[in-house]
């Protein structure tokens, strides 16, 4: 990259990536006249940042850009559009979020509907080829998971919320999080070739710790397999599969939809006989029904991140299941 | 080995144990090689056999890992396309492949007023309730998809139904944009809403109250500005959000009120009550012969966010076009009109299905539109129906050309106070300069004409509450205090139903 020398200042990677596109090699003077030529193109025309020193990914959400930080390390630069804290499906699609749309290299989602309420139209709007669907800079990461809760009858909307092509809340698995880093090695390879045995290295040096922790991870929950909970919304049927949890049911009576208190009513008497131990609770959830029905069953709740991010000590991935962990046999043990 | 090493001690103490006088050497020999072979077997089935159940065991622990999932829940993999159209699924011209998303809203208000001249005058939006009882305010289809690799289009089509129960069809929008334009340019042309502050883009489905802020409805039109033509949005190279507009329309017919819009009421029936705007009608249209006989648009807006809750969005906009307001001869006037707006919100960051929310929205905007001079005598003789008369001289007035400047301004606080509840407040005003036609004793229809009602100050007031029960349904109760210079105040209540079905775009900031 050092051997271009067009003005004497330092290009740009987009410059420089440009000028090897068109064939510039420097010290050579017809070719240099050529690239002299081609500046104003260059200073103008809309580069494919492929060759870009960083990459620029930015991610829906804090977990996503988590393994890919891990995966990429220092050359990609991650961002998270979604907040830790905030509840996915209703992110406001502000504009400051085109601009971060407008640069980036690649643009990671859940898919399965979890963005589509606010996705599209900063996609739209953002005036950027690379991440457009379809383009290699577009990841959409629930097809390249197995998604539990894929609808076998028809569904429609009297059914609440429910995601037509499966449960979108597939990052709790971390044996997901190792499908999710294998698939971004092999998209960042691909934008980035140069560097591909570097990312797959990341990739490695991820999912052996992933594998690692996984294995800490299971032998603290074992002691509490087959632990009956509720949830509130049906965020932790991948974490629950995972590690051996029982759902009984859901506060929600639809996803997305509040409960009335005759639903209420039934979900405790369920949960009574079932012997239910646990109400799981996303952070932004309202607090008082669950208190409630908690109390009603003689069950705890947990106020568990569902997201990187969603509690003041969860700060990436690996910190998700560390805390889910911690709090789940804090409160069984 | 071990059971192999015992096995084979066994053979040879078996062996050895025969009586060995009567065997001659070759038996010996083939008893050895006998031996040697079960051996063989032995070890190699026992192998065999190992390697097997090493197998099985590395594919349960495969299958353990993989699909602990598939033990607990019915899982399928999601990327097997199931192509068959169910009646459940969402409108959606070729399901999962996405060509188009098809979505239909409803929007139905039932209530009544003090007022008896609803439609029209306490409720300039054309998509306002209507009259007393109930107004389908508008059965809104919409059509969106991605065109091919380098356009995206969308169309709004807009039924519904007047006072007097009669349909009608609205073109709202029609439009095709590029998806990858070089320089961070973005291109639509069509039918479509002038890019003009808050509210005029906004279809009736999205819109936070009942009705048309007055403003918008005054200056903009009864169905907010808009008209076939092309935009073209530059998204600037700051490091903060910020977009530069340009756009080209045409600037005739009725959906371009303040521009060409012939307004007035003039091909209506006799029996027609209310004077045209300015007192005379729309007759000086001199075509598009220049580029500036078009109606041109510009927006600047940008964005910050204040904190990781707080979003701001200012902008300005302009619009600017001939108008026709005036006689034959009355020359080329013009009308502009100058808006600013400002946008407030702070989401909570724990939120919940977007709720706990405030937002705060204001618009102001400025009309100077140059009235043509008009001579009624060219109508009619002071004693034929809908002219204007000069009190004091009997005969048709003629009226002076002169510039109207009008102002106003809508502000409007929603409260999101738990999930799927708003509460809004919105104030409204409008006014206008007093013209110098409304200063003369004029009369029409044999009633004398003071103040112009379509530029008269009002005010109103609008507190609502709206309920969401989820994304695709709410209703919402809204009252209305309404106080008109020269006609007095008004009440009003309105109750809101409106429903979604299909799919639906989501929407933008």
């Amino acid at each position: 990259m050092n051997e271009i020398l067009l003005s004497g200042t330092r290009s740009s990677p987009q410059r420089e990536a440009a000028a090897r596109a068109i064939g510039c090699r420097a010290r050579r003077p017809a070719r240099t006249v050529r690239c002299i030529l081609a500046l104003p193109l260059l200073l103008l025309s809309p580069l494919p940042v492929q060759a870009a020193a960083r990459l620029n990914v930015v991610a829906t959400l804090p977990d996503f850009t988590s393994i890919a930080g891990a995966v990429g390390g220092d050359l990609v630069q991650a961002t998270s559009l979604a907040k830790g804290s905030e509840d996915a499906h209703f992110v406001d699609p502000r504009p400051s979020f085109i601009r971060v749309l407008n640069q980036a290299d690649v643009l990671i989602e859940g898919g399965a509907d979890l963005e589509t309420g606010w996705l599209p139209p900063l996609v739209a709007s953002a005036r950027n080829r690379r991440i457009l669907p379809g383009q290699p800079g577009r990841v959409a990461l629930a097809s390249h998971v197995q998604l539990l809760e894929v609808p076998s009858a028809p569904v429609d909307r009297s059914q609440g919320d429910i995601h037509a092509a499966g449960n979108p809340h597939f990052w709790l698995d971390p044996v997901n999080g190792e499908k999710i880093a294998a698939h971004l090695a092999d998209v960042f390879a691909r934008l980035d070739p140069p560097n591909a045995a570097r990312y797959q290295e990341g990739r490695k040096l991820f999912c052996d710790r992933l594998a690692r922790k996984l294995a800490e991870w299971k032998r603290q929950m074992e002691p509490f397999r087959g632990t009956r909970v509720l949830t509130y919304h049906k965020a932790y049927e991948y974490f629950a599969a995972r590690f051996e949890l029982e759902i009984v049911g859901q506060i929600e009576p639809k996803p997305g939809l509040e409960p009335s208190p005759t639903h209420l009513n039934a979900l405790i008497q369920r949960a009574r006989e079932q012997g239910v131990k646990l109400v799981l609770v996303e952070p932004f959830r309202a607090r008082k029904t669950a208190e409630h029905v908690a109390r009603s069953i003689g069950a705890k709740m947990l106020i568990l991140p569902e997201k990187a991010g969603g509690a003041e000590n969860v700060k990436d991935y690996f910190g998700l299941f560390d805390y889910a962990v911690a709090q789940i046999t804090g409160a069984l043990r | 080995m071990k059971t192999g090493t015992l096995l084979q001690w066994w053979c040879a103490l078996g062996l050895g144990a025969l009586p060995l006088a009567a065997q001659d050497a070759a038996e010996l020999e083939k008893l050895q090689k006998q031996l040697r072979e079960a051996q063989e077997n032995f070890e190699r089935v026992t192998r065999e056999q190992r390697q097997l159940i090493e197998n099985l065991a590395r594919q349960v622990r495969e299958l353990q890992r993989q699909g602990a999932a598939t033990n607990v829940m019915p899982a399928a993999a999601p990327t097997g396309p199931t192509n068959a159209w169910r009646p459940s699924d969402p409108l959606r011209i070729g399901s999962k492949s996405a060509y188009a998303d098809i979505g239909f809203v409803g929007t139905i208000a039932v209530g009544g007023s003090t007022a008896s001249d609803i439609e029209g005058g306490l409720q300039p939006g054309g998509h306002d309730p209507n009259q007393r009882g109930f107004t389908l305010q508008g059965l809104e289809m919409g059509v969106t998809g991605a065109v091919d690799p380098y356009f995206r289009g969308a169309a709004n089509l807009s039924f519904a139904l007047d006072a007097e129960g009669e349909t009608f069809l609205e073109l709202e929008e029609a439009w095709l944009e590029t998806m990858s334009l070089p320089w961070n340019l973005q291109l639509r042309a069509g039918q479509m809403f002038t890019d003009f502050g808050r509210h005029n883009a906004t279809h009736l489905h999205a819109w936070s109250f009942v009705d048309a802020p007055l403003v918008n409805a005054r200056f903009l039109g009864p169905d907010g500005l808009r008209n076939p033509g092309a935009r073209i949005a530059w998204l600037t190279p700051t490091p903060f959000y910020s977009e530069l507009s340009f756009g080209l329309q045409n600037s005739q017919g009725e959906t371009a009120t303040s521009f060409r819009s012939e307004g007035g009421h003039h091909h209506d029936d006799a029996e027609n009550e209310d004077p045209p705007l300015a007192y005379r009608h729309a007759d000086n249209d001199r075509g598009v012969s220049h580029v500036d006989d078009l109606l041109i648009s510009t927006r600047y807006a940008l964005s910050f966010d204040l904190t990781p809750s707080q979003v701001l969005l200012v902008g300005g906009s302009a619009a600017f076009g001939p108008n026709s307001r005036g006689g034959e001869d009355a020359g080329e006037t013009t009308t502009q009109i100058y808006g600013v707006d400002l946008t407030w919100k702070w989401k909570s960051p724990r939120h919940q299905g977007g709720f706990p929310f405030v937002q705060w929205q204001t618009e102001a905007l400025v009309r100077k539109y140059e009235a043509g001079a008009f001579d009624w005598s060219e109508e009619g003789a002071a004693t034929d129906p809908n002219v204007v008369v000069d009190t004091g001289t009997g005969a048709p007035a003629v009226l002076s050309g002169e510039t109207l400047v009008d102002h106003g301004l809508y502000s409007q606080l929603l409260y999101g106070f738990r999930k799927g509840w708003v509460a809004g407040l919105r104030a409204d005003f409008v006014s206008g300069n007093e013209g110098s036609y409304e200063r003369r004793a004029l009369t029409y229809n044999g009633t004398a004409l003071g103040r112009d009602p379509q530029r008269a100050q009002r005010w109103r007031l609008s507190p609502n509450l709206t309920w969401y029960p989820t994304e695709f349904s709410k209703i919402r109760l809204q009252y209305n205090f309404d106080d008109r210079l020269g006609i007095g105040q008004d009440h009003s209540v309105w109750l809101q139903f409106e429903f979604l079905l299909g799919a639906h775009a989501a929407h933008r900031f």
